[in-house]
């Protein structure tokens, strides 16, 4: 923060439509400050932001909320619908409360912190986002992820890492099952340091060296008919 | 290969195993892998062909050809979008993916579309800058997959398609096999070079039309509202599929039969799954209309179309406009004669080869590799798409002006009568000669 801190925008959900909110955050200039109450689960809140400017949303969001989002800051202050940053390309969102599915699906980039539990298909087809999940993270985590990093600091459901590419994942928790094609990994000196990085840029207390890490066993990178019964 | 046509001395040939059937299981034995392949399916099915258009006579006055004008331009993206697309002519060049076409072949239908004022489309992959550079109106994809989706191509697209099925594999996802996989496909996918690549079935972040309904809201909060919003299903449940789409809130829906082309896919898939184009086009423009939303939310129609005649008489059932796949590779050069030694080499020949997956096309189109792709020059082969574009049209406007219509969007079914007894059920037209419809209606 600079001594001389932004002026807030407010809006309020009961008097403003989602429209109306999305179209001002789309024209505001870098460094602006908005602050949104009552959004009462309303879908699509603050989704293809394309500069760095600060998001506070005060309450529950519906599907989508900063979805594609580029360079901008949004702190959600509650639980979030389906896919929050979905597809987003680079900056930060965080969700304070639980998120439900699919949260940081195919993201490309950029940094997704869940402070609670999040539903299944967290980071399905994650294309090389980064996703810390602080509570637990629930069946199908990680399924098709490509590229990429997520991080489960509670317990993992099925299915974790179901057909996984070149994507990471790290978990402290315990692992209800590993999908088709996930190993467990040798943690090395540089998945420490990147998870040491990861857990500090999202907060979280935890150590690193408590985490264990699951990748691609890479045999469902050819078709071969003697993988059949994995397809 | 297909062996089956070869019948020597006339010995009788078994209805269940010709010899088409024996090479597949004697092949199936060798290689204990089922067949993939690019090209659209093969078997024979009730098209456009099975209908006919009644000219004018006494009843009705036709149009005087090369004089009266006969409107051919189309609307599409009418309902939300504040920017619709307005084409010239009402064929539009389907979505192939860079990956499974060269840059170059991208390029090629870039410039064809553009030179006749239609719209082209991006595919499995993303959007490359060759095609939108050379696409005045280009539409693009999001798809299961996701490769190469992002926000900055969302917004520098014309329209944008959700794709939920195609009709060469409705309910099946894709794969990219790793000799197509080179270094610039990979690096547009986020995957490691030469792995094969599987494109999902499903879409990832959601299920059923509720969703998807949302979805389409914020693709159309990114982008301003301005944007048509296409829904594209493969044929199969297509009356209600069509139904759910106009309320998931598509400006647009496009509808492709089972004999739409793929880049590769099981043959298994290709032959199997599905309905026809034909079918499938009354049963949209039913749905359509007991939604008070038919020309309000415009139908595209592809899979299988290949002439004038095709599109006349999809516009006389009930389409907006059509796409095209296959025919425009074709248009393109795909197997073309002149690679004839080449194609020899393959063990096929110039009008058969459908190797789409395998990406050694001689004709530069369906490959990654640098050499092949330089056989293809996307200027001249997109002036060739163009003429072949003006053909169509041309031809349209020729059985629109005979059947006394001064615009292709006054065609209407009134126009058709069917050859056979499967092709009038199908389309809700009458059997030639008589006023019977056959079947039962759609719904
Ligand atoms: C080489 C090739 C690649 C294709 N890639 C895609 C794709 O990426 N996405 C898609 O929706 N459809 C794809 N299709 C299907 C076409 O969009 C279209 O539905 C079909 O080609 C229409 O049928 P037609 O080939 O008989 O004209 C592809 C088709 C071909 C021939």
């Amino acid at each position: 923060m600079t001594a001389s801190a932004p002026d807030i925008l407010t809006f309020d959900l009961g008097s403003v439509t989602v429209r109306e909110i999305n179209r001002t955050l789309h024209g505001l200039a870098a460094g602006s400050s908005v602050e949104i109450l009552s959004p009462d689960g309303a879908h699509n809140l603050a989704c293809g932001l394309t500069v760095p400017i600060s998001v506070r949303i005060e309450g529950h969001t519906g599907y989508y909320c900063g979805g594609m989002n580029e360079e901008a800051d949004i702190l959600v202050n509650g639980h979030t619908g389906t896919g929050v940053g979905e597809n987003m390309m680079s900056g930060r969102i965080e969700v304070t409360g639980n998120a439900s599915q699919c949260a940081g699906a195919s993201a490309h980039g950029g940094l997704l912190v869940i402070g609670g539990d999040t539903s299944s298909r967290c980071g399905i087809s994650l294309k090389g986002g980064d996703i810390v999940v602080k509570g637990k993270a629930g069946a199908m985590t990680g399924f098709l992820a490509q590229k990429g990093t997520i991080v489960v600091c509670g317990d993992a459901g099925e299915g974790l890492g179901d057909s996984l590419y070149e994507a990471r994942i790290y978990v402290k928790g315990t692992v209800a099952s590993l999908g088709t094609d996930c190993i467990e990994k040798e943690m090395r000196e540089e998945h420490l340091i990147q998870l040491a990085a990861l857990l500090k840029a999202a907060g979280c207390p935890d150590k690193p060296t408590d985490f264990r890490r699951y990748g691609s066993a890479r045999q469902l990178y050819h078709f071969h008919v003697e993988h059949a019964a994995s397809y | 290969m297909n062996a089956s046509s070869h019948v020597p001395d006339g010995r009788p040939q078994s209805a269940l195993f010709p010899r088409s059937v024996i090479a597949e299981i004697q092949r199936a034995a060798d290689e204990g892998i089922y067949k993939i392949r690019g090209w659209g399916a093969r078997r024979p099915l009730p098209h456009f062909d099975d209908l006919l258009m009644l000219g004018a006579s006494m009843s009705r006055y036709p149009l005087e050809g090369y004089r009266e004008k006969c409107g051919t331009d189309v609307v599409l993206g009418t309902r939300y979008a504040s920017k619709p697309l307005h084409l010239d002519i009402p064929v539009t060049i389907a979505g192939m993916s860079f990956g499974s076409l060269s840059a170059s072949a991208k390029e090629a239908l870039g410039r064809g579309a553009s030179e006749t004022g239609t719209s082209t489309t991006t595919g499995d992959g993303g959007m490359t800058d060759e095609e939108r550079g050379h696409s005045r109106l280009l539409v693009y994809q999001v798809l299961p997959s996701r490769y190469g989706m992002n926000p900055r191509d969302l917004r520098r697209a014309d329209a944008i398609e959700v794709v939920l099925g195609q009709g060469a594999k409705p309910g099946g996802g894709g794969m990219l096999l790793g000799q197509k996989v080179g270094k610039r496909v990979a690096a547009m996918r986020d995957l490691p070079e030469g792995i094969d690549q599987r494109s999902a079935c499903r879409h990832p972040d959601w299920t059923g039309p509720d969703d998807l309904k949302i979805k389409i809201e914020e693709i159309r909060e990114i982008t301003n509202w301005e944007k048509p919003i296409y829904i594209k299903v493969g044929a199969s449940r297509t009356y209600y599929d069509v139904k759910l789409a106009v309320k998931a809130g598509a400006d647009v829906i496009v509808v492709d039969g089972m004999q739409g082309g793929t880049g590769a896919t099981q043959e298994v898939f290709i032959e199997h799954v599905g309905i026809p184009t034909l079918p499938a086009v009354r049963q949209a423009v039913t749905a359509l209309q007991e939604m008070d939303m038919h020309r309000e939310v415009q139908l595209i129609v592809s899979g299988g179309i290949r002439s004038g005649a095709d599109v006349a008489k999809a516009i006389a059932m009930g389409a907006d406009a059509v796409s095209i796949g296959t025919a425009a590779l074709i248009a393109i050069g795909c197997n073309s004669p002149r690679y004839e030694s080449d194609y020899q080499k393959m063990g096929t020949s110039w009008g058969y080869y459908d190797e789409y997956q395998a990406g050694q096309d001689p004709a530069g189109i369906t490959t990654q590799e640098p050499e092949l792709e330089k056989r293809l020059d996307p200027v001249r082969a997109g002036h060739q798409l163009a003429n072949y574009l003006r053909v169509l049209t041309l031809e349209a406007q020729t059985l629109a002006r005979a059947c006394g219509k001064s615009h292709l969007h006054r065609l209407e079914p009134e126009d058709l009568c069917a050859t056979t007894v499967e092709a009038a059920a199908m389309a809700g037209v009458p059997l030639a000669g008589t006023n019977w419809i056959p079947g039962s209606p759609v719904g």
